[in-house]
């Protein structure tokens, strides 16, 4: 359960299957440089432009806007909207994001980085939703939104307070999030983005096959999801972790200062420094009981 | 109805530390709710007194002493279990089974009880403000003059007048009827209302019991002078509004007092308007201080009489005041230039690093969606990001130069792609139901599912009751401890069997919906057994244990 439940007949409001596609890639260059495997960028970049291609061909009124999340910084490389000679849209974008890669790398302040490094994947949600809300005060009739990142870079912890905001902003205005996973390893914040805002989320077995999953499933408006079967996750881990050993707990010791959580009995709390009370001088002092169901009610 | 009960509470208060060391009672009651209540208690003193020693043997009286529970908190508690179907059915389960106590299973729900008190009004009626109440009805024929006193009137004049107080108390029954006294004091407050202060002097000298209604009350003027001693001196005595001595002299009221200078032998029968006025006033702002009902006249007496002299004992004792007086009167009063700077302790605000939080939940969040490795590695070396970013040019470059390629995927690849898409949907369309916020609980039967979700609220109240007895250091906890272990171990059973009766393709889902209930009797159990292996470690250090 979270605060905004779609309404069942939401999906009865805007029959409409008119949607406005906001594609987010990571273009994070260490990340391109670190993966080994049948994905290049140059092949992902062909699969994103096929798959925006049939986008705009599944309805004339379709919009496609695509952002380009980097190493330092974001921006717009393709807004079909914008009047263009129809037949360079490829052009255009490929222009533009050569231009975007020159100018982040004109931003970059590290001369060399270790591993992935991680992308501004809330630089570019934010972005996005800012437009989202310009197509929304534009009118009332205006094509039904939605998010598409495509990310493959490591989630940053301290992007986290900033990915969550985002999260919740499209919640409230009922912008799904859809998720589809070219790195590595899953992300747990993409992960949450789509499961509160009710978004796909989904890390393909087969990246040979990258433009067959988006299509299949990415392609998919708002109107259709309705009807259609579209692969779930299991379920979310709301399980939180202890926080000296990081590991999944179930039962454990809360802080009642800053509820931080610990497995065993701390004299003091790591986190805001507060000091427990003694624990009973007989053997074992009662542990406070800590539940989270694995599944959702 | 509560006059009745409070006997039997009583009765078995006595009866419990005295009584059960054997011997048979017999116990009659009115009424069925009566009944009920003693035997709830008649139970619970006979497990505690059971097995105890002198030791404990306070706890119990006390526990029971707790237990003073009127028909209408009784009533409250039946409505409060008629409304809520869940709440009946746990108690039942608990209270009825006898593995709770009645005053176990409430004490966790104080809230519920006390709602309801609070849609009783809790207005208190406070003293009337009329001044003249007695007010004496003359027939116009005869020369008979009546006075009205109702109980209400006699406790005002006793908590305005303490000298008549005094004298009730003194002369009733010893001297004079009640009646007479009334008589004597109606007769007092006519002399006075007709303000012949001769008079009043006169039949003074005759009548002695007649004399202290007519003279000043001296208790009044003891009272007066040790409020004045006690006056805080930073009181804000600054006129505002309702202090108008301009336009209305007076405060609009008449002037009684005559201006004729008496002799100094009638002075003290004489009553001056203005004392009378402010001695009313603080009696009525200060309320009821006594809550006695006003039928018995003595008893009202008693009653104020004795909290006036607990007041007296406490201003007595209370030394400190003028210390606190003058402190305050330092801080009140205080000129701020004159002060030190002050030093607030605060201690020092320290947040660990968010990051650190956040880094353990990514870990954990991705542990359920099992490994990657689909077939990406990734290459941890370090890159410097001239390499990089050129590597992403050329790759860019790469793309314009040979265009999209043709076709855009291997058909294989496609295909293998599509069914394994479909192979995954239509797998967990069944299992989980069409959106991941349905739960499994909807697509099982409405039977199995209420089963599962009282279970469920039934073991949190028994695990609840079972983690608040720890650390055990009564008998009785051990007791309620090993009551409520019996209840738990007889919940795997029915567990079980729920699992059992459902549908074959459920039993998966149900066994993940049982888990953790399972997985926190078991923890419960765990830190049982711990804890009796402790204690029997223990007892060989501790004779004298309380087991």
């Amino acid at each position: 359960m979270y605060l905004h439940q779609v309404p069942t007949n939401f999906f009865d409001i805007f029959p409409d299957d008119v949607s406005l596609l906001m594609v987010l890639i990571d273009t994070n260059p260490f990340f391109w440089n670190s993966i080994n495997t049948s994905l290049s960028f140059s092949k992902f970049i062909s699969n994103v432009l096929a798959f925006l291609n049939s986008i705009l061909l599944l309805n004339q009124l379709n919009q496609v806007v695509v952002i380009a999340t980097g190493y330092n910084s974001c921006d717009y490389i393709f807004d079909s909207s914008a009047l263009q000679n129809h037949n360079q849209k490829g052009e255009s974008l490929l222009q533009k994001l050569e231009e975007f890669v020159d100018k982040d790398e004109s931003l970059c302040r590290d001369d060399s980085v270790d591993g992935p490094g991680f992308s501004l994947l809330s630089g570019s949600l934010s972005m996005a939703l800012c437009y989202i809300q310009k197509v929304f005060r534009s009118g009332p009739l205006h094509p039904r939104p939605r998010i598409l990142c495509l990310h493959g870079s490591p989630d940053g912890p301290g992007q986290y307070v900033a990915i969550m905001n985002a999260i919740f902003s499209a919640q409230r205005s009922m912008v799904p999030i859809d998720s589809c996973i070219i790195g590595a390893q899953h992300s747990a914040f993409l992960q949450q983005a789509s499961y509160i805002t009710s978004g796909i989320y989904l890390k393909p077995q087969l990246l040979d096959g990258l433009f067959q999953y988006l299509t299949t499933v990415f392609a998919t408006d708002l109107h259709s999801r309705s009807f259609l079967q579209l692969p779930k996750p299991v379920g979310v881990d709301f399980r939180a972790a202890c926080f000296c050993h990081k590991n999944t707990i179930d039962m454990g010791y809360i802080c009642s200062v800053c509820l931080s959580i610990f497995c065993k009995h701390h004299k003091k709390c790591s986190t805001c420094g507060s000091v427990f009370g003694q624990a009973q001088t007989q053997d074992s002092s009662t542990p406070d009981r800590k539940r989270k169901t694995s599944v959702d009610n | 109805m509560y006059s009745l009960l409070v006997p039997s509470f009583c009765a078995i208060n006595k009866l419990s530390s005295a009584l059960f060391q054997g011997g048979n009672y017999i116990f009659e009651f009115d009424s069925f709710a009566d009944r009920d209540i003693c035997r709830e208690f008649v139970a619970a003193a006979i497990a505690f007194h059971g097995e105890t020693g002198k030791s404990t043997s306070e706890k119990p009286a006390a526990a029971l002493q707790d237990e003073q529970l009127s028909t209408a908190e009784m009533e409250h508690r039946i409505k409060l279990l008629q409304e809520d179907n869940e709440l009946q059915r746990l108690h039942k389960q608990f209270v009825i089974g006898g593995i709770l106590t009645e005053a176990e299973f409430w004490a966790t729900r104080k809230k519920l009880l006390d709602q309801n008190d609070r849609r009783k009004p809790k207005q208190r009626v406070a003293l009337k403000n009329e001044m003249w109440s007695v007010k004496p009805l003359s027939d116009g024929q005869s020369n008979r003059v009546t006075f009205n006193l109702t109980p209400e009137i006699i406790h005002q004049i006793f908590a305005e007048k303490p000298a008549v107080r005094q004298a009730y108390l003194k002369f009733v029954p010893n001297k004079m009827s009640e009646k007479e006294f009334w008589t004597k004091y109606s007769r007092a407050e006519y002399l006075h209302s007709t303000k012949n202060v001769v008079a009043a002097a006169a039949e003074a000298a005759e009548d002695e019991e007649l004399a202290v209604f007519l003279k000043q009350d001296d208790m009044l003027t003891n009272e007066a002078r040790r409020k004045i001693r006690r006056v805080d001196p930073t009181l804000d005595m600054e006129a505002d509004v309702g202090d108008d001595y301009m336009h209305l002299p007076d405060h609009g009221l008449l002037r009684e007092e005559s201006k004729d200078v008496l002799d100094s032998q009638y002075e003290p029968y004489r009553r001056y308007f203005s004392q009378d006025l402010n001695q009313h006033a603080a009696v009525v702002l200060q309320g009821r201080v006594v809550d006695v009902e006003l039928g018995d006249t003595r008893s009202v007496a008693e009653a104020l009489a004795r909290t006036k002299q607990a007041e007296l004992a406490n201003e007595v004792s209370d030394g400190n005041l003028e210390k606190d007086l003058s402190h305050r009167i330092s801080r009140v009063a205080e000129i701020e230039d004159l002060q030190g700077p002050r030093d607030l302790a605060v201690a020092p605000l320290c947040i660990k690093d968010p990051r650190d939080y956040f880094d353990s939940q990514q870990a954990n969040a991705l542990k359920p969606l099992g490994d990657a490795g689909s077939g990406v590695k990734t290459l941890k070396f370090n890159v410097s990001s001239v390499e990089a970013y050129g590597s992403l040019r050329e790759l860019i470059s790469e793309i314009r130069v040979t265009g999209l390629s043709e076709p855009i995927t291997d058909p294989e690849v496609a295909f293998k792609v599509l069914s394994g898409l479909t192979q995954n949907i239509s797998s967990t369309k069944y299992h989980l139901g069409k959106s991941p916020h349905e739960s499994i609980l909807d697509s099982l039967p409405k039977v199995t599912k209420e089963d599962l979700l009282h279970h469920w609220t039934s073991i949190q109240e028994l695990l609840k009751h079972f983690w608040s007895s720890y650390p055990i250091t009564t008998k009785y906890l051990y007791t309620k401890v090993t009551r409520l272990k019996d209840a738990m171990s007889q919940v795997y059973p029915k567990l079980q069997e729920i699992k059992e009766s459902v549908q074959s393709d459920f039993r998966h889902q149900v066994s993940l919906l049982v888990q953790p209930m399972l997985q926190a009797l078991d923890a419960a159990f765990a830190h049982y057994d711990a804890d009796v292996q402790k204690r029997s470690a223990k007892s060989g250090e501790r004779p004298n244990g309380f087991m």
